[in-house]
């Protein structure tokens, strides 16, 4: 990926720093416990503190934005589940409410209110995973296995609804592909009932513990000037103190009929985050417990609106985004008049959030950066495409 | 609002083209659409909302005071599905992204791309969409007309985070942005040879075996003939 | 046969003690491993392993087949001499130590054709005992910072640099939590503290609270274990000082960790608490407990202190470094030297004078455990100066 091919096992290059000292440089990954996937780092280190850490990407490249353009609209979907395999749900639904702007399209409600539904449930299984691969790279092991208990729960009702737990392609343009199977969502809302206390668990083993409060706090500002100036979105700028949400912000479905709140942070550092994100699993069970009271209360209702029989956008372009879990989602579709995108960009959060690692990471610890890779979140696959 | 995703099946009432960016609170979308659709009662059968289509935009308050501060910047405008995108002149780009910054608050560079139209000249269509805070969330999208071997001015010294999106341009695309600090492949591997995206740039891949290696690998790719490691279906 | 009484105890007791210690301590190390996996297990809702052997208990037997039976990789350019002689260095004075640790006092057997033999449950007991133990378990250090070095790896070499500052830096906490104790018992034989708390009729852990905490933690750290594996943390540097060992040289370096638990635990039962003293030895009411031999008291509290250390690593998330090294030299070691002071300004009052430290203590510890509780529930869950996000959960509770 870059000039040289380092090993861990080679002998450490150094260069005499200004006071003598040699710095050294030294490998984080690709193969590496807590970079979440292939990512490699290259750090440079003076003793313990990091003199510079660069991100090298692109081990997960799969050339997704070229395989959209051999792929009709339709067909697209699936590929744009595997971006943030994580949260596959809302990478469907930036796609389709990109193509539906260019349409003209307008969605049902139900729809509106089903596709809230899995959106928020994929934000509370990725925060749960955050949660858990953040714990654990800090040496907090039992939380991975009090979240993914939960994350379980959603995945099965995943699968009960559209068939698969992680690459959903449950979305249409238009609207949905399935309705709610019968008693999936008294499921739902005695999974979302029981999320409150069990969030509680997690906050008991680590907000108030004095460890994971010394190995967060301070470690990782990033304020919000230099989150704008880095375009980073998500936690982390609501973590700064900035209360922006696309939910809000630019809204789309029927988010503006639902009653939550953004939470923030003050210190914009990786314990803010930490509650940013641990605010937000309780929101999204808010609006979670207000979809349920929706949809039960509207039992039938059409699941996708007037759609063509061959999706051809007039020529043209547009771009529309969602909030998903790592930050704003959006797709910019470039279309001329054909069936086939003839551009489609994804706007990737986590790929443009890892960019700000570097200044995140300068004059911290080698062991900070393990803390700050974590509250980024980033997933490989929306990095690299 | 800029955006409105309710605004397309209003478009027979918002077809005249000065239709500023709503900078009011971001209060729900729904009392924009409520206002702007006329108030007829709903008819049996539901009206086929009519195609989006792009209109002008250069009557636009934010492209006016643009072309107005920044002269022979902009080149055009236009406005679709409530977006709106400004022409821009190559030469002027950073100075204009200069002004839309600081005197219009555009502080937050979304994200900067390419468009490959292979039978058009200039080849390339830079596209950077910008978000203002400030003014209540708006959005305004740039495009720049690059030739093909034509160096492009850099903007992240206006937005850092233009260094890595315009790195991934210069890997996919092979546009160059003059004034890069750090001017590499950011996805495809160092030896890489030939920019994906582009549209004469098959799909199944090419050969990039004899393109890096060109000693071990014969034109054309794969083991060499005389190598045991050559495994032969017949 | 007829054996002369020297040779029998000088020679044969002892050699067969210390084939005995060598297997039990092996066999209890192994064991260890699987009980710490079960029990981790239950705290993290999930079964251990149940597979191998009822209950899984044999599946230590098959990590050690497994290991043994695994290449031994080396990589080429390490120093092979040092590379080899670290998982040594490590597990010599690992075992070494086990030989003045007491489990119990003494006792007679009668074995047939050799007569009556008094011997007791320990190996050996010198009147220097604890020193001995501190500088042998000193020695276990270099087999750490060799194995770090020999690797030729840089995560390595930092997983052993880490690794030697620590346990040198909390060497001095232990040391002085351990003087204190040594001061209370005016000796530094574990026999004799042991004994010394039951002819005082009370456990040190009474003026000795504060030691016993300096040297648990002090001990956790010398063992490696979470909240201060930083040396060896999965995350950060994949396996630290051993990552480039596999095979049997990796089970050495691992078993010795669980058996410099087990040295840890029985230090601190035998200064602290009571040894293999049943709970309050001189009371003439309890003497039915007797029926349970002293060896059997020490193993339970033993066990508790291994439950303890597991409970750790359940729990807590790990230090970073400059964090674990402030938290030893800034915090331990200034507690220390107060402890000690105290202890001997104590001391020179004899028996008394230490209960008095000891009630003052513990009432200092219960009191303040108290008010902070008792604050902490009167406290609004929420400051005005919490972020949003904390106001929003109290909100919603």
């Amino acid at each position: 990926m870059s000039e040289t091919v380092g090993t861990a096992g080679s002998v450490p290059e150094t260069r005499d720093t200004m006071l003598g000292l040699r710095e050294m440089e030294l490998n984080f990954g690709p193969q590496h416990p807590s970079t979440h996937g292939v990512l490699r780092i290259v750090l440079k280190v003076d003793g313990e503190r990091i003199v510079s850490a660069r991100p090298d990407i692109g081990y997960l490249h799969r050339g997704t934005e070229k395989l959209f353009e051999t792929e009709t609209y339709p067909m697209v979907i699936p590929h744009t589940d595997r971006l943030d395999y994580v949260a596959a749900a809302t990478n469907n639904h930036a796609y389709c409410l990109t193509v539906e702007k260019l349409l003209g399209l307008e969605i049902p409600k139900r729809a509106q209110y089903i596709r809230i539904v899995l959106d928020e449930m994929q934000r509370i299984s990725s925060h749960l995973l955050w949660l858990a691969t953040a714990a654990i790279d800090l040496g907090a092991i039992t939380p991975f296995f009090y979240t993914f208990r939960e994350r379980e729960v959603i995945l099965d009702l995943f699968e009960d609804y559209c068939g698969a737990r992680l690459t959903l392609n449950c979305m249409r343009v238009g609207g949905l592909q399935e309705d709610l199977t019968p008693g999936w969502l008294e499921k739902l809302r005695a999974f979302t009932e029981d999320l409150g206390s069990k969030i509680d668990e997690y906050e008991d083993l680590l907000t108030e513990n004095r460890i994971w409060k010394m190995r967060t706090v301070g470690v990782g500002i990033l304020t919000t000037e230099r989150c704008i100036a880095w375009g980073v979105t998500g936690p982390p700028l609501r973590a700064a103190g900035l209360a922006w949400d696309v939910r809000r912000a630019l809204p789309y479905e029927c988010y503006p009929e639902l009653d939550f709140e953004i939470p923030t942070g003050k210190n914009a550092d990786t314990y803010d985050r930490y509650l940013v994100r641990i605010a937000e699993l309780r929101q999204s069970r808010r609006i979670l417990l207000q979809c349920c009271d929706w949809l039960a209360a509207n039992p039938t209702g059409e699941i996708r609106g007037k759609v063509p029989r061959v999706i051809k956008p007039p020529a043209g372009d547009a771009y529309a985004s969602v909030e998903s879990p790592k930050g704003e989602l959006g797709f910019y579709l470039v279309s001329n008049g054909g069936n086939k995108p003839y551009r489609l960009r994804v706007r990737p959060p986590s790929f443009i959030n890892l960019q700000a690692l570097p200044e995140m990471a300068r004059g911290h610890m080698v062991s900070d950066l393990v803390a700050i890779i974590g509250t980024i979140d980033i997933v490989l696959g929306e990095v690299d495409r | 609002m800029a955006e409105d995703p309710k605004d397309t099946p209003a478009a027979p009432a918002a077809g005249e083209p000065a239709k500023p960016a709503e900078p009011a609170a971001p209060a729900p979308a729904a009392a924009a659409p409520a206002g702007a659709k006329p108030a007829a009662p709903k008819p049996a059968a539901p009206p086929k909302a009519p195609v989006p289509a792009p209109v002008d935009a250069m009557g636009e308050p934010l492209v006016a005071a643009l072309a107005a501060a920044v002269p022979g910047a902009v080149l055009g405008a236009k406005r679709m599905v409530g977006q709106t995108t400004v022409e821009l002149a190559p030469g002027k780009l950073v100075e204009a992204c200069r002004h839309l910054r600081d005197a219009e608050t555009f502080t937050f560079l979304v994200d900067l791309t390419a468009v490959d139209w292979k039978a058009r000249d200039p080849r390339f269509d830079l596209v950077y969409w910008l978000h203002s805070f400030a003014r209540g969330n708006t959005r305004i999208r740039l495009k720049v007309g690059v030739r093909d071997g034509a160096l492009c001015p850099t903007v992240s010294g206006v937005w850092e985070t233009a260094n890595w999106m315009e790195r991934e341009v210069f890997d996919l695309f092979g546009v160059s942005f003059e004034g890069h600090p750090d001017l590499r492949r950011i996805l495809t591997w160092d030896g890489f040879q030939g920019h994906p995206l582009r549209k004469d740039f098959p799909v199944e891949g090419i050969d990039t075996g004899a393109a890096i290696y060109p000693d071990r690998y014969p034109e054309g790719g794969g083991p060499a003939p005389d190598d045991k490691n050559r495994k032969t279906v017949s | 046969m007829d054996i002369s009484a020297s040779v029998l105890t000088y020679f044969l007791i002892p050699a067969v003690k210390a084939v005995v210690v060598v297997i039990l301590v092996a066999t209890a190390a192994g064991v260890l491993t699987y009980i710490e996996r079960r029990t981790l297990a239950f705290l993290q809702v999930r079964k251990g392993p149940n597979r191998v052997g009822p209950e899984g208990i044999l599946q230590f037997v098959a990590d050690v087949v497994k290991l043994l039976t695994k290449e031994d990789v080396v990589p080429a350019k390490a120093q092979h001499f040092i590379h080899f002689l670290a998982p040594v260095l490590v597990m010599v004075p690992g075992l070494a130590v086990f030989a003045v640790l007491p489990w119990g006092p003494e006792f007679t057997m009668r074995i047939p054709g050799l007569g009556k033999i008094t011997t007791a449950w320990y190996a050996t007991d010198l009147n220097v005992s604890l020193l001995l133990l501190l500088a042998i378990t000193t020695v276990g250090i270099y087999g750490i910072i060799l194995g770090g070095w020999a690797s030729n790896s840089k995560y390595a070499l930092i997983g052993g640099l880490r690794s030697a500052a620590q346990l040198i830096s909390y060497e001095v906490p232990m040391g002085f939590a351990v003087v204190s104790a040594i001061l209370m018992a005016r000796s530094l034989s574990l026999v004799e503290i042991v004994e010394a708390q039951r002819t005082h009729h009370m456990w040190f852990i009474l003026p000795g609270l504060v030691s016993f905490f300096l040297y648990f933690v002090s001990g956790v750290a010398e063992t490696n274990r979470i909240p201060f594996d930083l040396p060896e943390a999965e995350s950060e540097l994949v396996a630290g000082f051993h990552t480039e060992y596999s095979g049997f040289r990796w089970a050495i370096f691992f078993l010795t960790e669980y058996a410099n638990m087990i040295t840890i635990s029985a230090v601190a039962t035998a200064l602290f608490f009571g040894g293999w003293l049943r709970p309050f030895p001189n009371v003439a009411a309890l003497a039915f407990l007797d029926v349970i031999p002293g060896v059997l008291w020490y193993v339970l509290k033993v066990s508790c202190f291994l439950f303890v250390y597991i409970w750790f690593r359940g729990t807590f998330p790990r230090y970073r470094f400059d964090q674990l090294m402030a938290l030893g030299w800034k915090t331990l070691i200034p507690i220390s030297l107060t402890n000690l002071v105290l202890v001997a300004l104590a001391a020179l009052g004899g028996f008394r004078g230490l209960r008095i430290l000891g009630i003052v203590l513990w009432g200092a510890a219960i009191g303040a455990f108290l008010i902070v509780t008792r604050l902490r529930a009167a406290k609004p869950p929420a400051a005005k100066t919490a972020p949003a996000s904390v106001r929003a959960r109290a909100a919603e509770a």
